[in-house]
């Protein structure tokens, strides 16, 4: 696991090593100065030799001097390679749900994602900080404390061994008691920032319904339970504190006991009274540094579950892949379907569409109509491989969807998907989604093509109009023509439009639809509609049902030999010419 | 000196907050803290003790005996397990108070947030609200439960030795302040550098969150249209913030210890030299112990000084994360000045009487000036009144709107995007406020109605679907919360939900999760006309509510709808003139401006602007 992340170090791998090595340094100042201390009393002030206290002052202050400036040194390289760390991390997860195909993403909730991009990263970084810090200056003062312990007595040193037990089993069960909760916390925390998230984008609804109790008692039974998740976790690890001081206290007690008698019975010769209470002046050091360390551990053991999460990001891996030597052409907008079948839970008994053979000639306007739920949308996101055919193949261009470079068919199959977004950013930011270099000529003219041009333009900053996250400050109608519109900017070879007029009234509507005639009449054009009009006049309409093909043929043929579309049809003109 | 005060009332707050409401666990973990310090305290006598009174009289003795040394360590033991037990006690009771304190932050924001006008979740992004809850609160998470018991525990200290200290000499003592001074000012200095880049940090840490989170939503248009490499560098640039912010924060906070400790050493050495002149020279009178023993002294002093240093950067980023907080919470809530009720009434003999029973008859409860109160039946009327309304105050979007809806009426809004359809239903609800004008619910202004009672008695059909994370029967249930299964099923079956759910193989139980992502659009539109029906509130506005549903069952859904809307005031906005076709009174409106009205055979007699959209003569949108 450690492996893994440790990858996202990369450019802050000198920090990263400078922050240990400037603590060393910054350490071995710390031992010096006491003994250099200890020379100078005995040597300066005690003698009454004033030269030897200057001197030995001097070289004092230069390494004051020196430990100050590693000191700085180390917490400003530990700052970089930390941040720089989280951000590596931030960004290689972020890289990597690029990578993810549709089914990849359906398997994270997005409120989950920002939880591990933000907290767990939090998490991490904090404790990276630690490691390469503190985890560096316990241990050496640790060693130093225990050779100097040893100079002085052996036998009493071995006093210390006694705190090795408590301290091991102790912090063993902290550890591992309290980890299984962390790992909880951070799930739980998906769910809060999932109830403020959904409250976030339905607060109409809640607020129209009257529910803000309501969801204040969600909430809130949310919070409580991290609350109470949390409080079990930190409630384990505040053994660790008290554990350490017991040890700590045991030992220091031993030491008196045992160094008293000693130096009382063997009368002073084996062990001095200035000794004692350097010995047990190097204890409280060693237990410090123990004291310290376990810190770190508790730390490091939050933070897994955090390191946890962030490798379930960077291990899952995309469920589409390039194959070999893909293609980076495409041919034309045909497209063919043999016995293709789909199932989004990958199981032959839940298939969402099945037995689809059909053949599109490129240039072809292909209507699709049928029920809801009945695969219409399944059917198209198979076309740019948003999904992968579970059996069966699906050609464009007469190659199979598999053999081509993902961005190349993607860039090709242009499709406004029904669930559509605009994204906080102008008119303009959110048209060049389409095509990054597009000029305002062509941005317009795609705007007219997908008749958005006259209400864009009636607003006062007009392509520059800001749009709201969601798109709050435009109509459902606005949205999708702004959708149909950024789509056209691509120039593809197949456009699908996925109930992306629905909103949009039916003149409109066939507006758009000849414009699409006129002006790219060698883009094959799928329109997935509910409504007849809208599919009407296109080359060929199949009628799909509960996930299979019911009907192919055009608008003439289709009345005459099939019942669902005359049943559609009767429903939608009956008593009205007009619409 | 703005900002000095600021701090200080974030502080103040904050500790409000932590204090306030856990007031005796607070004082417990407080007295547990000076018992613990006091031990670590009385340990560092002990030594001299030991040495003192036992180790050198009993090294002349020839039989020394050791058992007054064993009681006073079986003393010292007594003392060691308290001061252990009062660390376990505080620690324990610190997680209460931290995590309690976490908790009542979280729920505050959340409810006050509920409170707030539409027009705040119209400007603010989602994942930079969410991260008060998460990356805001966290910073106060390691502050309380760390860094607050230190530096108690630093403060009794420094207390302790400086009393020590005084006794011990004077002059040293004010040579000791005097660093002390210094390292005070260097904390102030680095420490206030450390705190604007961790507010910084906090701001910058909710723009990435909230660029995450509307990336991430829309991450299936990102790859649709093969925007990867795009949504790559824009992240990297927001990131590559965060990270200089964080860096510089970081730095600062890392720095200060540090630098506090090796002034500290200064002062060590500067003790021993000025110490060692003045004793070699015979000035003042100073000896080696005293010295050796003042050394001691400001050396145990110096520890928790630069403890307190250590958790400057833990308080600056807890500050950080504490203002971001308040701001939230102190955002000006929707006003509700509304005191006219809904309750249920009987009907005896024409006057109506408030009860508590379910009589399915309501009543506007409204009380007057001079004391009196009256009963207005819920009937469902609704006036405008030269209706002025903008969403900014130079740019008026809908304009001297005069309508008059009788109860039971159907009438619909038929206009150009942009000509104010939406924008009539928001201000009917109170979404926002008329500029000018008023708007009345059965003769009463709405703005004299209490917020909560307008909108139960209105329903709602959005044109955004939005469903919550639970059961489809949970959700439906959304509407009317005490409805029972049954009430659910039947609302599903009026709007033709029915069919489709019992199709699903968890049926009514099927968990929707992310906004209903595993339904159809259409689906989902059927589930909020359900929950809308289940409320069976006598005014209902139907936005767009139609538009995605399949035709075959949009003739089932208008037919369910009809039974609905029967006997109910009702808005309608729909793009397809088929649907308006059977209102009382349809409205046609141009830039804000009412320019036609009238029933279908009307308005089509009139050839106007509704005779030429329904003609198709003229384009509707």
């Amino acid at each position: 696991m450690i492996k893994k992340l440790a990858r996202s170090v990369r450019e802050y791998k000198k920090a990263s090593i400078l922050t240990p090595v400037c603590v060393v340094i910054e350490v071995l100042m710390e031992i010096v100065i006491p003994m250099i201390m200890a020379m100078m009393i005995d040597e300066g002030i005690s003698e009454r030799n004033p030269d030897v206290l200057l001197r030995l002052g001097g070289i004092l202050i230069l390494c004051v001097a020196v430990g100050m400036v590693f000191g700085i040194l180390s917490g400003g390289f530990c700052a970089e390679a930390s941040a720089g760390f989280a951000k590596n991390l931030r960004k290689d997860m972020y890289y990597k749900i690029q990578e993810y195909s549709f089914a990849n993403i359906d398997k994270f909730s997005t409120s989950s994602i920002v939880t591990r991009l933000t907290t767990d990263v939090t998490n991490v970084q904090l404790a990276y900080m630690m490691i390469i810090r503190v985890a560096v200056r316990a241990p050496i003062m640790l060693i130093f404390s225990i050779a100097a312990a040893l100079a002085i007595n052996v036998s009493l040193t071995a006093t210390f061994l006694i705190a090795v037990p408590i301290l091991g089993v102790g912090l063993y069960l902290v550890v591992t008691k309290s980890h299984p909760y962390f790992e909880k916390v951070f799930h739980i925390y998906d769910d809060l920032n999932g109830v403020v998230q959904e409250n976030l984008s339905a607060i109409r609804v809640v607020k129209s319904f009257v529910r803000e109790k309501f969801e204040i008692s969600k909430f809130g039974k949310v919070s409580e339970k991290i609350y109470k998740t949390f409080s079990t976790a930190e409630g384990i690890v505040a053994f660790n504190m008290p554990l350490m001081q017991f040890a700590v206290y045991t030992c220091l007690l031993l030491l008196c006991w045992f160094g008293a008698r000693l130096i009382v019975l063997t009368h002073g010769t084996t062990m001095t009274t200035g000794e004692l209470s350097s010995l047990i002046a190097y204890a409280m050091n060693i237990l410090n540094c123990l004291m310290m360390l376990s810190m770190v551990l508790v730390m490091i053991n939050m933070a897994r579950a955090s390191a946890e999460r962030i490798e379930e990001i960077l291990d899952e891996e995309s469920s589409l892949k390039n194959g070999e030597n893909p293609l980076y052409e495409v041919k034309d907008g045909e497209i063919e379907f043999s016995n293709a079948a789909f199932s989004y839970q990958d199981d032959p008994e839940k298939e969402s569409i099945r037995h689809i053979s059909l053949k599109v000639p490129s240039g072809t306007t292909l209507g699709i109509i049928g029920g809801t739920g009945s695969g219409k949308s399944s059917l198209v996101q198979l076309i740019p491989r948003l999904y992968d055919a579970t059996e069966g193949t699906v050609k464009v261009g007469g190659v199979d969807v598999k053999d081509y470079d993902l961005f190349t068919l993607r860039n090709e199959v242009a499709m406004v998907l029904q669930k559509n977004q605009l994204f906080s950013g102008t008119i303009n930011e959110n048209l060049r989604w389409g095509n990054k270099d597009a000029t305002d000529e062509q941005i317009r003219h795609a705007c007219r093509l997908a008749q958005a041009d006259s209400f864009v333009e009636s607003f006062p900053d007009q392509y520059e109009t800001y749009i709201e996250q969601g798109g709050t400050n435009v109509s459902g109608g606005q949205k999708q023509r702004l959708c149909i519109a950024r789509a056209l900017l691509k120039k593809p070879k197949i456009l699908i439009l996925d109930d992306s007029t629905s909103a949009v009234d039916t003149r409109t509507d066939a507006m758009i639809r000849k414009a699409f005639r006129e002006e790219i009449p060698n883009t094959t054009k799928i329109i997935i509609a509910q409504r007849i009009s809208s599919v009407e006049d296109a080359d060929m309409i199949i009628v799909m049902d509960q996930g299979e093909i019911n009907g192919v043929g055009t608008h003439e043929e289709l009345l005459e030999t099939n019942e669902i579309y005359r049943e559609i049809y009767d429903s939608q003109t009956k008593g009205d010419d007009a619409a | 000196m703005k900002k000095r005060t600021d701090t200080l009332k974030v502080t103040g707050r904050l500790m409000s907050y932590i204090v306030g409401r856990h007031k005796l666990m607070f004082a417990a973990v407080v007295i547990c803290i000076l018992i613990s310090s006091g031990v670590v305290v009385v340990s560092s006598l002990f030594l001299q003790l030991l040495i003192d009174d036992y180790i050198t009289p009993m090294l002349t003795e020839n039989h020394p005996v050791f058992t007054g040394l064993f009681h006073t360590i079986l003393i010292m033991a007594v003392i060691y397990i308290t001061g252990v037990l009062a660390t376990f006690t505080y620690n324990r009771l610190m997680v209460k108070v931290s995590q309690g304190t976490l908790k009542m932050i979280r729920d505050d924001m959340f409810s006050h947030m509920q409170m707030l006008p539409i027009r705040y979740f119209d400007t603010h992004t989602h994942g930079d609200v969410m991260s008060h809850y998460t990356n805001d609160t966290d910073t106060l998470r390691q502050f309380i439960s760390q860094a607050l018991p230190q530096f108690i525990s630093a403060v009794v200290t420094i207390i302790v030795i400086l009393g020590s200290m005084l006794a011990s000499s004077v002059p040293l003592t004010i040579l000791v302040l005097a660093v002390t001074a210094v390292m005070a000012l260097v904390t102030k200095q680095i420490g206030g550098a450390s705190a604007k880049y961790f507010i910084k940090q906090q701001e910058t840490l909710g723009d990435v969150t909230g660029y995450i989170e509307e990336m991430i939503n829309g991450q299936k248009v990102i790859k649709v249209f093969c925007h990867e490499e795009e949504a790559k560098q824009r992240f990297d640039k927001e990131n590559d913030q965060l990270c200089d912010d964080a860096a510089m924060a970081n730095k600062f906070a890392n720095i200060l210890m540090p630098a506090i400790m090796q002034i500290g050493n200064l002062q060590y050495v500067l003790i021993a030299l000025i110490g060692g002149m003045l004793a070699i020279h015979g000035v003042g009178d100073i000896s080696v112990g005293m010295i050796v023993a003042f050394l001691n002294l400001s050396k145990t002093f110096c520890m928790p000084v630069s403890q307190i240093a250590q958790q400057v950067s833990m308080m600056a980023m807890a500050l950080a994360g504490a203002e971001r907080i308040f701001q939230l919470i102190d955002e000006e809530p929707e006003t509700d000045n509304g005191y006219v009720t809904l309750v249920r009434v009987h009907n005896r003999d024409g006057k109506y009487e408030e009860t508590d029973d379910i009589t399915g008859i309501w009543a506007w409860k409204h009380p007057h000036h001079d004391g009196t109160l009256t009963y207005q039946p819920l009937t469902g009327e609704i006036e405008f009144l030269g209706a002025d309304f903008g969403y900014t105050k130079e740019k008026l979007v809908l304009h001297g709107i005069v309508l008059n809806a009788t109860a039971g009426e159907k009438i619909a809004f038929v206009g150009a995007t942009g000509a104010g359809k939406t924008t009539i239903t928001n201000l009917i609800n109170r979404f926002y406020d008329l500029a000018d004008g008023k708007i009345r619910y059965d003769g009463i202004n709405i703005n004299k109605i209490k917020k909560s009672d307008l909108r139960h008695s209105l329903g709602i059909v959005f044109q955004d679907v939005n469903l919550f994370t639970g059961t489809i029967m949970e959700n439906i249930r959304y509407g009317k919360l005490d409805a029972t299964d049954n009430e659910c099923i039947a609302a599903a079956k009026l709007s033709n939900a029915h069919e489709f759910i019992s199709r699903l193989p968890d049926g009514y139980q099927t968990m929707l999760t992310q906004n209903g992502s595993g339904l159809s659009q259409g689906q989902r539109q059927l589930i909020s006309i359900a929950r809308a029906a289940v409320a069976d509130p006598p005014v209902m506005i139907l936005d767009e509510a139609t538009s995605s549903i399949d035709t075959r069952t949009e003739a089932l859904v208008q037919a369910g709808m009809d039974n609905l809307m029967r006997g109910r005031t009702v808005f309608v906005i729909a793009h397809r003139l088929s649907t308006v076709r059977n209102s009382d009174s349809i409205i046609v409106l141009d830039h804000g401006r009412i320019i036609e009205r009238g029933s279908h055979d009307e308005l089509i007699a009139n050839r106007g602007t509704y005779y030429s959209l329904y003609t198709g003569a003229f384009e509707l949108e």
